[in-house]
C-alpha cells in the first residue's frame, strides 16, 4: 500500500480488538416463571399463550393454552382466577384481565371448531376415569394426549360433573360445557353416562391398567338444627343439581342459605332466579373469613342477595327461621350470645359444604381415608395399587381449576407409572417477580371491564351474566400483559448496548456477541421483563 | 372503538417491538443500523458517551441517507474510537485538536458548498470539556455565523478523559479530581455554572435541543429534525460516566433517566431563541434518588453530610421544573409532594 507521510501502518477496525476479553460478568436470557403461571392450579403457561394473543395469534394462542387444560371456555368463566390476583401488573395499573381473553380463546375455538390432534402413537392401554367432571375430564384428555384408550363412566345422565350441578348455568352455559366436553370425545374418548360404578376393585378387575377416581364431592353435609315438622330444609347440591336437570324445587318467596362458600351465594342467586323475591345468607363468621370468593359475593350483593354475618340458624318452623346472633371473641373465633332473631323463610338450604361419597371404595383397606376425602401419594396414587385418585375427592382446595390440575398431574403420573418410571417434575425457575421488572418501559392501560348484564335484569334469569371480549379487546388485554420473566422481543437489549454486542435474530430473539460484550449489565437492566441475568465469568 | 389503544408495546419507551409495522421501528431497533460507532471501540464498561454517540450518528445517517461527515473534538470519544491504525468509525471523520471540532466542521461545511455538495451534511461533536470550555470560541462563532453545521455535545459533566477533572458544566457539589470533598463546601462549588443550551439559544440559531441516553425515541427524533434545518444548530446529550461519576456499570441509562425525571437535567426543544417542546416528568423523584447512587456525591449522604447542598441542589431542580413547565397533569408525583402542575 502507498502509504501518506508519516503513516506506517495500514487502516484497521477496532472490530480486531475483542473487548468480550474485559468482562467479569456475562448476560444470559434466561426465562422465569410469570407470577401468573406460578398461582395456576391448572398449571398453565399464562405468558405463554397470552404472547401469541398479543400478535392476534388466537388458534396458536389457544395451543399453547390447551396444553394445559382442555376446557378454557369454561375456565375462562368460572375459574376464580388466582393468576391475576398473583400478576404483576397489578402494581403498575391493573391485573391483566388474564381470564376473559382465555374465555375469548375458549370462545373462538369453539366458534372456529377447533380440535385436539393425538400426536402420540396408541399404547394400547385401557384406562378407566370414573367421573366426567373437571378432573375427570381433564384426565382423560392429557391421557388420550398421550395414546392411551380412555373411557369414563359417569353415574348421572349428562357428563360434566359440579361444572353441570353445581355450577348455575348463569355462570356457566350448557352449550359452552357441551361444546368443550364433545371436543374430548372427538378425541375418540368414551364416556358412558348412567353408568355409577360401584366398586373400584371391580372395575381394576374388569382389565382396566388404570383407574383414577374423579368421584368428586357431591352429598351436602347436613348439621343438626331443631325443626318443626313442616319445615323445609334443602341441601345447597341438591337444590343446584335438581335446578340443573330441569326440575327446580319450590322454595317459595323468602328463602334463608346457611353457609358462607361459593355454594351457598349460587344457592341464593339460584333461588331469586326461581322467584324468590328475598333470599338471605346467614354465616357464621365474618365477611373476612368468609370462603366464597369475592367476586360472587359482589355479584351476589348486587343481585340484592342479602348477607347477615355473624349468625347461626338455631331453629327452624314453618314459615320461619330463629338465628342467633354471634361475637368474635378474643381469638377471633364467632362464640354465641344468647341473642335471637326470627327471619320469615319459606325455605332454608343448607350449604354447609360437600362430603366425598366413599362407597366406591367400601371394603379396600389399603386405601386411607382421612377426614373424609381419600389419601394419595406425591403421585396422586392411592393405597391400591394402580387406583389414583384427584379433585374434590382428595385433599386440596375444592376447586374446578384445581381438579383440572388433578387431572394433567394424575394423567401425567399413570402414563409413567405405565411405563415403570416415575413423574419427574421439571425444575422450577426461579420467580419473576415484581422487582425483577423495569417497568419504566411499560405504558399505562387499565384493564378492560367485562360489561355485566344490568343486575336488575340478572337476577331474573339464567342467562350469563359476564359478557366476553370481542377480539379487539382481546388483543389489547392480551397486550397489556408484562410478559413478566420472558423476552417478548421488545429490542431494548439490541438498542441499549454501548457496544453493540447484541445480535438481533429472527422471531423477536437476540444473541449476546461475546467476542465484544464487556459485561456492563446496562442490558440486564434496561430488560422490561426481567429476561436477562448477569452470571459470573468463570476464569 | 372510539378510546385510543395504548398497547405498553406500540409508542412505549423501548427501543422497539416485534409487533410493529416497519416504519415504526426505532433506528435503534433496526438489525441494519449504521452502528457508526462499531464494536471493539475502548471505552468503559457501560458509556454512556459511546452509546449516546451511536444514537445521534445513526439517526443522522438515516435522516441523511448515510451522507455524514463528523468531525470530532479530543476527548475520550476521540480516543477510545481511534487507537492508531484502529477505528471503530464507520463514517467519514476527522479529528483535529481539542478545542476546533467547531471551526474545523465549519471549513468541511464550507468545501462541501464550494463543491456543490451541499447533500452531504457534517456534524460537529466533542465532549462537555472540548465544547463549553475549550472550544466555547469557536463554537460561539460557528453559531453566530450561523454555519450549516449540527454540533452535539456529548456532557458527562467533567473531563473524564484527563482522569476526571472539573469542567464548565461540571454540577455543583459534585467531588472530581480538582474539586475534592473536603472542606465547608465539599466538591465543586455552586457558581453560576455554564448552561450551553441556554447560551446557544441566545444565538438565535435554528435549532437547540437537550436529550439524553435513556430516552432513545426523543434523541432520535430531535437528530432527524435538526437535520430538517440549515444553518447552525446544537444538540445536547447526557450521558452518564461510570469512571467519572463513580456509578455502576449498569446504571448508566437508569442515572440518565433519573436526572430528567428529577428535574436536574430539563429535557427541551428551542427554534430561533424560544423554547417550543418541552418533555414532561413521567414520574418524579427527588435529587437524592439521582444522587445517591453517584459516588461523586456521597458526600452528600451520611453523618458527615451538609444537608444545605442537597436542599440546594433541590432548588435547583424545582428553578427547573418551574421554569420549562417539567410537571404536568399526567405527571405521577412521590407520596409526599406537592408540586404544581404546570
Amino acid at each position: 500500500m502507498d502509504k501518506p507521510f508519516a503513516i506506517t501502518l495500514n487502516i484497521g477496525s477496532s472490530l480486531a480488538n475483542h473487548t468480550g476479553s474485559w468482562r467479569n460478568e456475562r448476560p444470559v436470557y434466561v426465562n422465569r416463571l410469570p407470577p401468573c403461571n406460578d398461582a395456576c392450579p391448572a398449571g398453565e403457561d399464562v405468558q405463554g399463550w397470552l404472547y401469541e394473543g398479543e400478535a392476534a395469534n388466537y388458534e396458536q394462542a389457544w395451543r399453547n393454552l390447551v396444553r394445559d387444560n382442555p376446557l378454557p371456555a369454561i375456565m375462562g368463566r368460572i375459574c376464580y382466577h388466582p393468576c391475576q390476583t398473583a400478576c404483576n401488573r397489578a402494581q403498575v395499573d391493573e391485573a391483566v384481565g388474564i381470564n376473559s381473553v382465555e374465555r375469548f380463546l375458549g370462545d373462538e375455538a369453539i366458534k372456529q371448531g377447533w380440535q385436539f390432534k393425538i400426536t402420540a402413537p396408541a399404547t394400547g392401554k385401557k384406562i378407566l376415569i370414573v367421573g366426567s367432571g373437571p378432573s375427570g375430564l381433564s384426565a382423560a384428555y392429557h391421557l388420550a394426549m398421550r395414546g392411551h384408550t380412555v373411557t369414563i363412566r359417569e353415574s348421572a345422565a349428562a357428563a360434566g360433573g359440579m361444572m353441570r350441578y353445581g355450577i348455575p348455568a348463569y355462570r356457566l352455559p350448557r352449550e359452552v360445557l357441551d361444546a368443550e366436553i364433545s371436543r374430548i370425545v372427538n378425541m375418540g374418548v368414551t364416556i358412558e353416562c348412567n353408568a355409577k360404578v360401584e366398586s373400584a376393585e371391580a372395575a381394576l378387575a374388569e382389565g382396566f391398567d388404570a383407574v383414577f377416581l374423579a368421584i368428586g364431592a357431591h352429598l351436602g353435609k347436613r348439621a343438626f338444627i331443631p325443626a318443626g315438622d313442616t319445615a323445609r330444609i334443602l341441601d345447597a347440591v341438591s337444590v343446584l343439581h335438581m335446578t340443573a336437570d330441569g326440575q327446580p324445587p319450590m322454595l317459595g318467596r323468602r328463602v334463608v342459605v346457611y353457609g358462607g362458600g361459593n355454594t351457598a351465594l349460587d344457592a341464593a342467586r339460584t333461588a331469586r332466579r326461581l322467584g324468590a323475591y328475598e333470599a338471605i345468607v346467614v354465616y357464621r363468621r365474618t365477611q373476612e373469613k368468609m370462603p366464597a370468593h369475592e367476586i360472587e359475593l359482589k355479584e351476589a350483593l348486587d343481585e340484592g342477595i342479602i348477607m347477615r354475618w355473624l349468625s347461626t340458624v338455631s331453629r327452624v318452623d314453618e314459615g320461619k327461621v330463629t338465628i342467633e346472633k354471634m361475637a368474635l371473641d378474643e381469638k377471633g373465633f364467632p362464640q354465641p350470645t344468647g341473642e335471637f332473631e326470627d327471619l320469615d323463610a319459606d325455605s332454608v338450604i343448607l350449604a354447609l359444604g360437600q362430603e366425598v361419597d366413599l362407597s366406591v371404595i367400601e371394603g379396600m383397606k389399603e386405601i386411607k381415608v382421612e377426614d373424609g376425602v381419600i389419601e394419595v401419594d406425591e403421585y396422586l396414587m392411592t393405597g391400591r395399587i394402580g387406583l389414583f385418585a384427584g379433585g374434590d375427592a382428595v385433599p386440596g382446595e375444592r376447586t374446578a381449576t384445581n381438579a383440572i390440575g388433578h387431572g394433567k398431574q394424575a394423567a401425567r403420573a399413570i402414563d409413567s407409572w405405565l411405563q415403570g418410571e416415575k413423574f419427574v417434575h421439571a425444575l422450577r425457575p426461579e420467580l419473576a417477580s415484581f422487582d425483577k421488572l423495569n417497568t419504566w418501559y411499560y405504558s399505562d392501560a387499565p384493564k378492560t371491564v367485562r360489561p355485566k348484564l344490568d343486575a336488575a335484569r340478572r337476577a331474573s334469569n339464567f342467562s350469563e351474566v359476564v359478557q366476553g371480549l370481542d377480539a379487539e379487546t382481546a388483543v389489547f388485554e392480551a397486550r397489556r400483559c408484562l410478559s413478566c420473566g420472558n423476552c417478548f422481543g421488545c429490542d431494548n437489549c439490541f438498542g441499549v448496548c454501548p457496544d453493540n454486542a447484541v445480535i438481533k435474530l429472527e422471531g423477536g430473539k437476540y444473541e449476546i456477541n461475546l467476542d465484544y460484550c464487556k459485561g456492563c449489565g446496562i442490558c440486564a437492566n434496561e430488560c422490561p421483563c426481567g429476561a436477562i441475568d448477569m452470571e459470573l465469568e468463570r476464569s | 372503538m372510539s378510546t385510543p389503544l395504548k398497547f405498553y408495546q406500540v409508542g412505549s419507551f423501548a427501543v422497539g417491538n416485534r409487533l410493529l409495522a416497519e416504519e415504526q421501528l426505532s433506528e435503534q431497533s433496526r438489525p441494519g443500523r449504521t452502528n457508526s460507532l462499531t464494536s471493539g471501540h475502548r471505552a468503559c464498561q457501560g458509556c454512556g458517551e459511546a452509546l449516546g454517540a451511536r444514537y445521534a450518528l445513526d439517526a443522522a445517517m438515516a435522516a441523511t441517507d448515510g451522507k455524514i461527515v463528523a468531525v470530532n473534538a479530543t476527548g475520550c470519544l476521540e480516543v477510545f474510537s481511534t487507537p492508531y491504525p484502529e477505528t471503530s468509525w464507520r463514517l467519514p471523520w476527522l479529528h483535529s485538536l481539542f478545542g476546533n471540532a467547531a471551526a474545523v466542521a465549519t471549513g468541511v461545511s464550507a468545501a462541501l458548498r464550494a463543491q456543490g455538495k451541499t447533500d452531504i451534511r457534517v456534524i460537529a461533536q466533542g465532549g462537555d470539556g472540548g465544547t463549553v470550555d475549550i472550544g466555547f470560541g469557536p463554537l460561539s462563532g460557528m453559531f453566530e455565523r450561523n454555519d450549516d453545521v449540527l454540533y452535539i455535545c456529548y456532557d458527562n459533566e467533567a473531563y473524564m478523559n484527563t482522569g476526571v477533572q472539573r469542567s464548565g458544566a461540571t454540577p455543583p457539589a459534585a467531588r472530581t479530581n480538582t474539586t475534592h470533598a473536603v472542606g465547608a463546601n465539599p466538591g465543586a462549588s455552586f457558581s453560576q455554572g455554564k448552561n450551553l443550551p441556554v447560551i446557544a439559544m441566545a444565538h438565535g440559531i435554528p435549532y437547540v435541543a437537550t436529550a439524553t441516553v435513556a430516552d432513545l425515541h426523543d434523541l432520535e427524533e430531535k437528530v432527524k429534525k435538526a437535520m430538517t434545518f440549515r444553518g447552525a444548530r446544537y444538540l445536547h446529550i447526557l450521558v452518564p460516566c461510570p469512571l467519572g461519576w463513580g456509578s455502576r456499570s449498569e446504571e448508566t441509562i437508569q442515572l440518565a433517566r433519573l436526572a430528567k425525571e428529577s428535574g436536574l437535567f430539563p429535557v427541551f426543544e428551542a427554534e430561533y431563541g424560544e423554547v417550543t417542546e418541552t418533555k414532561p416528568i413521567r414520574r418524579l423523584v427527588k435529587v437524592d434518588e439521582y444522587l445517591k447512587p453517584q459516588k461523586r456525591f456521597a458526600h452528600l449522604f451520611g453523618p458527615k453530610a451538609h444537608p444545605e447542598q442537597l436542599i440546594a441542589i433541590q432548588a435547583i431542580a424545582d428553578r427547573n421544573i418551574a421554569k420549562y413547565k417539567l410537571v404536568n397533569e399526567a405527571t405521577q408525583l412521590p407520596a409526599d409532594q406537592e408540586v404544581s402542575r404546570g
